[in-house]
């Protein structure tokens, strides 16, 4: 899953599409893209016209009538194959995924609890509503909620995140996905989906392409395509009258031919563009994916391009999910050497970063910096999500550490004492944003709590550079986290983010979405609990973290299959990339025509007006090499540009008009001069193959 | 280019900016009905017209209302004219008793006086009373320069509204462009015109001898009023001798005023500018090709200051004088190199110490190669249509360049705000692709430009190639339209591409050398000015309503400046290809061909 990015050119995938390029050349299908539709037109007019020169009443020798027709009918089949391709790029992203669907055998349970007699069935078998065992080491058979239990569950399959993740009953945690497996515990989870709509099927349903829909920009786009083809189509129309007036007037030549003139008309209209537009679309969400992306339309992925203001959520986005050791308030009576000492031994079997992060500050404190600290004959008691506790029992001492209110209920049960002033000091360091971590001891009967350790909040290494390219590209960035003003203000500071919202409630975040909405900006988020599910539904992307609940995956636009609320800026990269892939391609496409119109005018009128030979600026060596080799051009440029209309225009985070020099210059002006190099070229070939 | 030539046409753009600022900040107040003092003692006399007309303030228009309020006012318009044409024989104040003019004639001459072509099928001394010029014509060329101001202030609407249903009202529109601009204007100008020595009176033509009778031969006319073939079908001629002259006059300097300041060109004579009543002096001429572009470059500045930014004006501004100041050079380039068929006939044509050189056939001694240069440049480039010389003897890339500026779609500053709502259309083009560019959806002055706007904006821009290219390929087919070309080779082609050209475009100016006065122009013509016109009005107020009804966005980094260099070379850029496309192949067989026949390509 890990690895969905694939060669450009995978041979069967390329025969595959041949194939599928063929198969497309139905006029049902072909009449879905206008500007290909016109050209598919022209070339059944030419085999036409062939028909007839072959049988001796041609405007033009059969020979040539046929050369233009069959380059005609490879610029149809070029644009079916860059759509085949892309589509197939697509469907094998969506095989990948396939894979994870296997039969498993679901152990059904007769009542919704754990103690209820099961049977077992296959997966395919189980409807909305059922209710399953999963135990440890089984894989869970269709996606859904668990109602009891706590597990910790490998979702690697589907999101490439090595770490296991714990699933509970209740809360934001609920939420598993069909195809993972519980290392431990086990869970009762009911079945939310019926086969066949689980969450991996729509997933595969999206990228096979089956369900695209065009966007609003290509809508757009599709519209200025037509008017061009139509104003091309007027240009090239009226020159047959124009061209026997002309001769009329002149007395010498004959009108231009039918063959010339649908040559012309195919070379002007936009095919470059219109060939490809649909391959951009699928690519687009095809890059999507190779993010680990999916988007559950091409809307979605547009919409990202045109983000203004984004929202992220602090833990996990902007700074470390997990937060690290910062400070030890001794509790009286207990100095810090002391506290530091326990909160170093209850941490030395904890392996999660909070654990090591305490080691490492108890280390310096202690002034142990590289010593190995060893705790022979020590039974270490681990994490678990009843206890929600860990500790060492050693030399007869029980020292635990873990959430403040769980401490407190273990030493209050053991007989100890919560004083005031530790309570006071969970609270302040609560008040500042950061997570209170309380150690308590335990020797002799005697319980008493040692003092707490504060857990602070680490903005990420880079994210400040991140923002600031975001800046550059005009996108405001707002964090949104549930700690105070003070605190918040103290982070967002530091990460270097525009603004932030403090304090934030359900109804404050949706509030903020509405007001930039009602500014006109458009806003994308991230989000993963339940309670985010109305802003995510609200925002204009929306980001649901595949570890999220099930009701944040359908209020969101997008899933995040990595559950990692970073991926925001690559998703709006992606979506800019795939608007100025059209753009750029259609600069390139309207400024090719400049060199075919000095190629074809010429050509098409050698023989009425001779002086207009001095348009020939290319020095192309007969009328119809010059045709031709503009025909073919305009040909198989669209096959050279498959590779960038797939992958994409390189993006660059800059200001809106340093892309646009850019790009005017890499794709206007080059546009303008590469087709004079390449009829040039192909027109040279012609002749060196005694071909024209 | 010598220094008086950079002189003259520095002074001419130096005075127009500094006119159009002031114009243009004055419009913008104007049409928002903050009136400065000096016109404020007006305002009785435009509330009196709503009350006459029952308009109510305030009640703003949805643009379909306003687009049927312009189509209807326009029909009362054609009506109206057409009828005047139709009765002039016995309507007051005809003292030439000027006949009734043909059905197709009155047709095509009341389209184009409405829709601010005022192509001119007929010769205005010959042809029209003094009604019918001060009643029909004169008044069209207020109204029709008042219904393009006010389709362009409903489109400036658009982009500065948020979330609204209407974008104005049109009849309070069209009184404002009328009472506050286009009136004190002209009697500003027709009085200086008048210092020069344009005639302004309703006396009969005066009738003068000659100090020497001319001998001279004319052709028969018979009893139907054809005239009369010989066996070999040339016209019999007949020996006729001229004793007295008669000198046209009429109320012209009124009626110039406005034909210049409105962007009309429909001269009172059939010589248009050329005529010593109708253009006597060097100075005449300046105010007259300043008052062409006076209102559309200070369109731009009202523009600018409507959406809260100048520099978006300036921007808009910028582009339009690049372009004309580039054809400009051509069209010198080509009129001071004359043509060289002359010089291999040993005729100097060429400039030197002694004379000027140049092609000066068609030309004014009085104006001169430069100054016809900027009319012919300016008149086109703006859809006015006068001319100052006759277009049909410029050589031929010195006739390409009024053509092709009239091709563009009449952007080039264009006619009063007809030039600048369909410049705004390009831009929307422009932006769209360059929005793409930059990878995001495209917007323009914080309206987000979609589907339907792409869709409004291709029908404005197919609409005029539609008509001038369809056109030319029916009458070079068809027997009625071929029969008009004079002159047949590419020198005709290039006449009947000028002539749709013009109409579709609303110019008005014409390649003589057509005959054009017959049912079948007037009609194909006329229809082509309706289509042109009317087509691109309905297609910009759909525009207009649709981005009123949108949200407007803030600018942000990631906003596409519209205001800076780039830009303006976006939207040169945009004109110049879908106008260098549609047109490159018609072109090649006109004037390009001609040309290069003429210069000896082989």
């Amino acid at each position: 899953m890990k690895t969905t990015s694939q060669s450009l050119y995978d041979r069967a995938l390329l025969q595959e599409a041949a194939w599928e390029s063929v198969k497309r050349l139905s006029p049902r299908y072909q009449v879905k893209n206008p500007v290909m539709f016109v050209v598919w037109l022209g070339s059944l007019l030419t085999t036409g016209l062939w028909l007839q020169a072959l049988a001796g009443e041609g405007e033009a020798p059969a020979g040539f009538i046929l050369a233009i027709t069959l380059w005609l009918w490879f610029t149809v089949l070029f644009a079916n194959f860059a759509e085949a391709v892309a589509e197939g790029r697509g469907k094998a992203q969506a095989a990948a995924l396939k894979g994870l669907k296997k039969t498993v055998w679901a152990k059904k349970l007769r009542e919704a609890h754990a103690g209820a007699p099961f049977h077992t069935v296959p997966s395919e078998d189980l409807r909305k509503g059922d209710v399953v065992l999963v135990q440890a080491g089984d894989v869970i058979p269709g996606d859904g909620e668990v109602v009891e239990g706590v597990a910790s569950v490998d979702e690697s399959a589907i999101t490439g995140e090595s770490a296991p993740v714990i699933r509970e009953s209740g809360g934001d945690f609920s939420a598993v996905t069909g195809g993972t497996r519980v290392l431990s515990d086990w869970l009762v989870v009911k079945i939310t989906v019926n086969p066949g709509e689980t969450f991996l099927d729509r997933m595969i349903g999206m990228v096979e392409g089956a369900r695209r829909q065009k966007t609003p920009n290509e809508i757009a786009l599709t519209i200025l395509l037509v008017a061009l083809t139509l104003t091309f189509l007027l240009a090239t129309a009226t020159l047959l009258p124009f061209s026997i007036y002309s001769v009329g007037v002149a007395g010498s030549g004959s009108p231009v031919t039918v063959t010339v003139l649908v040559a012309l008309l195919v070379c002007l209209i936009p095919t470059t563009i219109g060939g490809l537009l649909s391959a951009i679309g699928v690519a687009g969400m095809g890059r999507m994916m190779e993010k680990n992306v999916i988007a559950t339309s091409g809307k979605a992925v547009e919409a990202a391009g045109d983000v203004d203001v984004l929202l992220l959520d602090k833990t996990g986005t902007i700074t470390l999910g997990n937060r690290q050791a910062a400070a030890f308030a001794p509790a009286a009576g207990v100095s810090e050497k002391e506290l530091a000492e326990a909160a170093l031994l209850a941490s030395l079997a904890d392996e999660t970063p909070e654990g090591r992060s305490i080691v490492t500050l108890a280390k310096e404190r202690l002034h142990q910096r590289g010593r190995d600290i060893h705790a022979d004959g020590a039974s270490f008691v681990h994490f678990t999500a009843q206890t929600r506790m860990s500790g060492i029992d050693w030399q007869g001492r029980s020292i635990r550490k873990g959430a403040a209110d769980a401490v407190k209920a273990h030493i209050l049960a053991l007989g100890g004492e919560w004083s005031a002033a530790v309570q006071q000091a969970v609270d302040d360091i609560a008040r500042r944003g950061a997570t209170p971590l309380a150690v308590a001891e335990s020797s002799a009967g005697a319980a008493r709590v040692l003092g707490v350790v504060e857990l602070k909040d680490i903005v990420k290494g880079g994210i400040k550079e991140r923002f600031a390219e975001l800046r550059r590209m005009g996108i405001k960035t707002v964090m949104i986290t549930g700690d105070n003003s003070l605190t918040a203000a103290a982070i967002a500071a530091e990460a270097g983010v525009d603004d932030f919202l403090a304090e934030a409630t359900p109804e404050a975040k949706l509030k903020l979405i509405r007001q930039h909405q009602q500014d006109g900006r458009l806003v994308a988020m991230t989000g993963d609990g339940t309670n985010d599910a109305p802003a995510l539904a609200q925002a204009d992307v929306a980001v649901a973290m595949n570890s999220g609940t099930q009701a944040a995956k359908e209020a969101g636009n997008m899933v995040d299959l990595d559950s990692n609320p970073t991926k925001l800026i690559e998703i709006v990269e992606t979506g800019k990339q795939m608007l100025m892939t059209r753009g750029a391609l259609t600069t390139f496409s309207i400024a090719n025509d400049v060199a075919k119109y000095f190629a074809i005018i010429p050509a098409a009128f050698a023989a009425t007006y001779p002086a207009l030979g001095v348009l020939n600026v290319m020095g192309l060596a007969t009328p119809a090499s010059a045709i031709l080799s503009a025909v073919i051009f305009n040909a198989l440029v669209i096959v050279a540009l498959i590779p960038l209309a797939l992958k994409g225009v390189a993006y660059r985070p800059q200001g809106a008009a340093a892309i646009l020099r850019r790009n005017l210059l890499v794709y206007g002006v080059g546009g303008l001069v590469v087709p004079f190099a390449g009829i040039k070229a192909i027109d040279l070939m012609l002749v060196g193959l005694h071909l024209a | 280019m010598n220094a008086n030539l950079l002189l003259q046409y520095g002074f001419f753009f130096a005075v127009l900016f500094l006119l159009a600022w002031p114009l243009g900040l004055y419009m913008a107040r104007i049409y928002r009905g903050d009136l400065p003092a000096f016109v404020a003692w007006l305002r009785p006399l435009e509330n009196f017209c709503y009350r006459l007309a029952g308009v109510r303030h305030g009640d703003d228009m949805g643009w379909r209302r306003y687009a049927g309020a312009v189509l209807a006012f326009s029909l009362l318009g054609v009506l109206a004219v057409y009828a005047l044409q139709r009765l002039q024989l016995w309507l007051p104040f005809n003292p030439q008793a000027m006949a009734n003019t043909t059905p197709d004639l009155a047709f095509n001459t009341a389209v184009s006086f409405v829709t601010n072509t005022n192509w001119q099928a007929y010769g205005g001394e010959t042809t029209m009373s003094y009604l019918t010029q001060m009643l029909g014509l004169a008044v069209q060329n207020f109204l029709s320069a008042a219904t393009g101001m006010a389709v362009v202030v409903a489109l400036m609407r658009g982009f500065q509204r948020k979330e609204a249903g209407g974008i104005g009202n049109f009849w309070i529109d069209l009184v404002r462009s009328t009472l506050y601009v286009l009136l004190p204007l002209s009697l500003i100008l027709a009085l200086a015109l008048v210092g020069q020595g344009v005639v302004q009176s309703v006396a009969p033509y005066a009738s003068v001898p000659l100090t020497q009778a001319v001998d001279y031969e004319q052709p028969k006319v018979g009893a139907d009023g054809q005239p009369v073939l010989d066996a070999a079908g040339k016209p019999v001629l007949e020996a006729a001798t001229a004793r007295e002259q008669t000198l046209a006059l009429g109320p012209a300097a009124s009626q110039i005023a406005i034909k210049h300041l409105g962007t009309n060109g429909g001269g009172f004579f059939n010589a248009n500018s050329s005529h010593p009543y109708e253009n006597p002096t060097p100075v005449s001429n300046l105010l007259q090709m300043l008052a062409i572009v006076l209102i559309p470059a200070a369109l731009c500045f009202t523009f600018g200051r409507w959406v809260g930014d100048l520099r978006q004006g300036l921007a808009i501004l910028a582009a339009m004088t690049a372009i004309l100041v580039a054809l400009l050079a051509v069209e010198v380039w080509a009129e001071q190199a004359g043509n060289p068929l002359f010089e291999r006939l040993g005729l100097a044509t060429q400039g030197s110490e002694l004379m000027a050189g140049g092609n000066m056939e068609g030309k004014e001694a009085r104006f001169g190669i430069s100054a016809t240069s900027l009319f012919v440049t300016v008149t086109t480039a703006v859809s006015c249509g006068a001319v100052n010389a006759m277009h049909d003897s410029l050589t031929p890339l010195g006739g390409l360049v009024p053509m092709w500026l009239m091709q563009l779609g009449e952007v080039v500053f264009g006619g009063v705000g007809s030039g600048l709502y369909g410049m705004l259309v390009f831009a929307i083009v422009g932006v769209f692709v360059a929005g793409l560019m930059i990878g995001r959806t495209p917007e323009y002055l914080g309206k987000k430009i979609e589907a339907y706007e792409m869709k409004m904006a291709a029908v404005a821009i197919l609409a005029t190639p539609l008509a001038v290219l369809l056109g030319t390929a029916l009458s070079l087919m068809l027997e009625a339209g071929a029969a008009g070309v004079f002159n047949p080779g590419a020198h005709g082609f290039s006449e009947v591409l000028y002539a749709f050209s013009s109409a579709a475009n609303n110019n008005g100016s014409a390649f003589a050398g057509l005959g054009a006065n017959t049912p079948y122009y007037n009609t194909a013509l006329g229809l082509a000015m309706l289509f042109g016109r009317f087509t691109i009005i309905a297609a910009v107020l759909a525009i207009a309503g649709s981005l009123a009804a949108k949200k407007r966005i803030p600018p942000s980094a990631g906003t596409l400046p519209t205001h800076t260099p780039l830009f303006v070379v976006l939207l040169i850029g945009t004109v110049i290809v879908v106008g260098a496309l549609t047109f490159l192949p018609s072109l090649a067989l006109g004037p390009v061909v001609e040309h290069l026949q003429m210069v000896g390509v082989r």
